[in-house]
């Protein structure tokens, strides 16, 4: 059961997307912006913390179609707005679509819903992201394909015990097709990570559990898809990239500011935050 | 019974590319003719009931049909959220092995029973229960619903002796009438519906006719013909190896009050959960008020007829 947007139109909100002159992150970052300040929506933080790693992952890095696709597991899933604005910068969602976000009657909401053609698995509660993803990367290999699978964690997700099963799991069966990316941004919903649950040092536990951890800009996609091009999918050894990112990227007043888990923008904020996007 | 549902599984394995086998460590005795016949199909996950059932939700977006096996109270229980946000809401055919529902586990006390299994999956819209009562139903109702487009969980006993008169029939969402009955409806679920039945043969030797009838499935439960079947007795008696509330019982209470029946229910089940008290399987089921002997004190003073 595979839904399609509803047909009728949204009302759209003012409408700020960037031009082909902007990166894919920045044209997602606008985007971003410009649809949680319409619905009036929060988590515009962690969609801003990811806008690079989801336009790497979105700019012709996914390979294949149909069954033999390359999945991709938006396990933080909170930061759904960023993986809907990737869909629709690349063409596999319109406008009605986007402008749906968090309306009545919308499957567009705050966590994506596979029922959405391009959305691999819904998502929103932590630490299921990454065992759904050995589970892919499992079937590819019983299937005879060569096939990746994504899997884009937040840090503060790692807490979940069972992200460390999964991680074991894909250590022990050798899943090199397996790449995880965790948006190491140091916050959390409460607090800083190194407050709450200190989960450094980060790349020498993947290490201890069998991973090949690489610590990347989480802002800079070419350094992200270059680093997932070094990734031999025959490998046997499942990757993670340690995506070092800031909270609220691109707007000064959001960085690393927990508020901006939860806040809405106010018009005033919203041109400021436009701007600050378009001119960093 | 769990090696005849394993036996059967390997025979569709044989057949049946998809078919892979995964296990939260347990199973000993119990897997190794999948696991020898089809190593890599087979996959012991350690204990790690959660990603199980992560690992099987993307085996089986992929189109692959995994069963994730363990005890039934871990299998039911520990991975539950990821039940719901896996197979559940993305309708995939993930299927749950949960091996010795109920007392099945006697002595091994409280952390073993899976009293609570039914109820709480049959909460999760479209996830069929399915409960065989003997060895050939559990083959039966494997070959006919491993296909299933939805999740299942099977809930597999560890032993049982044949239920007389069933011959392995199922079909999913059916109730069989194992024997007919004016007075009362004995009504079971899984392999206890053998005390059922010795329940009514001792009934008919005191002038009461009881009739036996076995629930197999829920989601969908035989809602249709319980009511039937309900509307024609003033007392209705449910037996199972769970909690009373939440499984069999609830399901019929249900049918009772959306029919707007006059029949009574009793509930013969579990009341609360065991605590310090250990036993065999049988010990326990009588402890609790689901051996054949209990059943019939429960049905006769239901009827106002002294012991």
């Amino acid at each position: 059961m595979r839904a399609t947007p509803d047909a009728r139109a949204y009302p759209a909100g003012p409408m700020v997307g960037g031009g082909s002159q902007d990166s894919l992150g920045t044209r997602i970052r606008l985007r971003v912006l410009e649809q949680s300040h319409r619905a009036g929506v929060g988590h515009i933080g962690s969609a801003l913390s990811i806008a690079d790693i989801v336009a790497a992952l979105f700019d012709g890095v996914r390979r294949g179609d149909g069954g033999d696709r390359e999945r991709f597991v938006l396990s933080k899933g909170h930061a759904a707005l960023a993986l809907y604005a990737a869909l629709y910068e690349t063409g596999r969602i319109g406008a009605d679509a986007l402008n749906s976000y968090c309306a009545d009657g919308s499957p567009f909401g705050a966590h994506p819903e596979q029922t959405v053609d391009g959305i691999d698995f819904s998502t929103g509660s932590l630490g299921h992201g990454l065992s759904i993803g050995a589970g892919a990367a499992l079937a590819a290999r019983l299937q005879g394909s060569d096939r990746r699978t994504f899997v884009l964690l937040s840090d503060a997700e790692l807490n979940e015990g069972s992200v460390w099963e999964a991680a074991m799991f894909a250590a022990q069966h050798r899943l090199g097709s397996l790449i995880a990316i965790v948006d190491v941004n140091g916050q959390q919903a409460l607090g800083y990570t190194k407050h709450v649950l200190d989960l450094e040092p980060l790349d020498a536990r993947w290490r201890a559990f069998g991973w090949t951890a690489e610590v990347v800009d989480g802002h800079d996609a070419d350094a992200l898809q270059e680093a997932i091009a070094r990734v031999d999918p025959a490998a046997d050894r499942p990757t993670v990239l340690l995506a070092r990112t800031t909270f609220g990227s691109g707007v000064s007043f959001m960085e690393n500011q927990i508020s901006w888990h939860y806040w809405p923008l106010s018009d005033e904020q919203f041109d400021q935050a436009v701007a600050e996007v378009r001119s960093p | 019974m769990r090696n005849a549902f394993v036996e059967a599984l390997t025979e569709l394995a044989e057949r049946d590319p998809r078919v892979v086998l995964l296990t939260g460590d347990l199973g000993f005795t119990v897997l190794e003719p999948f696991a020898e016949r089809f190593p890599d199909r087979f996959y012991n996950v350690g204990v790690a009931e959660q990603n199980m059932i992560g690992v099987a939700t993307g085996l089986a977006e992929a189109g692959l049909i995994p069963f994730a096996y363990s005890i039934a109270t871990f299998a039911s229980m520990r991975g539950y959220e990821f039940i719901r946000n896996g197979p559940v809401l993305h309708e995939l055919p993930v299927r749950i092995v949960g091996v010795g529902g109920g007392l099945d586990y006697g002595h091994n006390g409280a952390t073993h029973y899976a009293l609570e299994d039914i109820g709480v999956l049959r909460l999760q819209p479209d996830l069929a229960v399915i409960v065989p009562a003997d060895r050939d139903h559990a083959r039966n109702a494997l070959a006919q619903t491993y296909e299933h487009p939805g999740p299942v969980y099977y809930r597999v006993a560890k032993g049982g002796a044949p239920i007389v008169g069933l011959d392995g029939r199922f079909e999913l969402g059916r109730l069989e009438v194992l024997r007919a009955g004016r007075d009362v409806a004995l009504i079971a679920v899984g392999p206890i519906v053998g005390e059922a039945i010795s329940a009514a043969e001792q009934l008919a030797s005191n002038g009461i006719d009881a009739g036996v009838s076995l629930v197999s499935s829920f989601n969908p439960a035989p809602e249709d013909e319980l009511a039937e079947l309900l509307s024609g007795v003033d007392l209705a008696v449910t037996v199972e190896s769970h909690y009373a509330t939440g499984g069999l019982g609830t399901v019929v209470a249900e049918v009772i009050a959306g029919g707007g029946l006059a029949t009574r229910l009793l509930r013969c089940g579990i009341r609360g959960l065991p605590r310090g008290l250990t036993g065999s399987q049988a010990f326990l089921e009588d402890q609790h008020g689901i051996s054949a002997a209990r059943i019939v004190e429960t049905a006769k003073a239901a009827m106002g007829i002294a012991r």
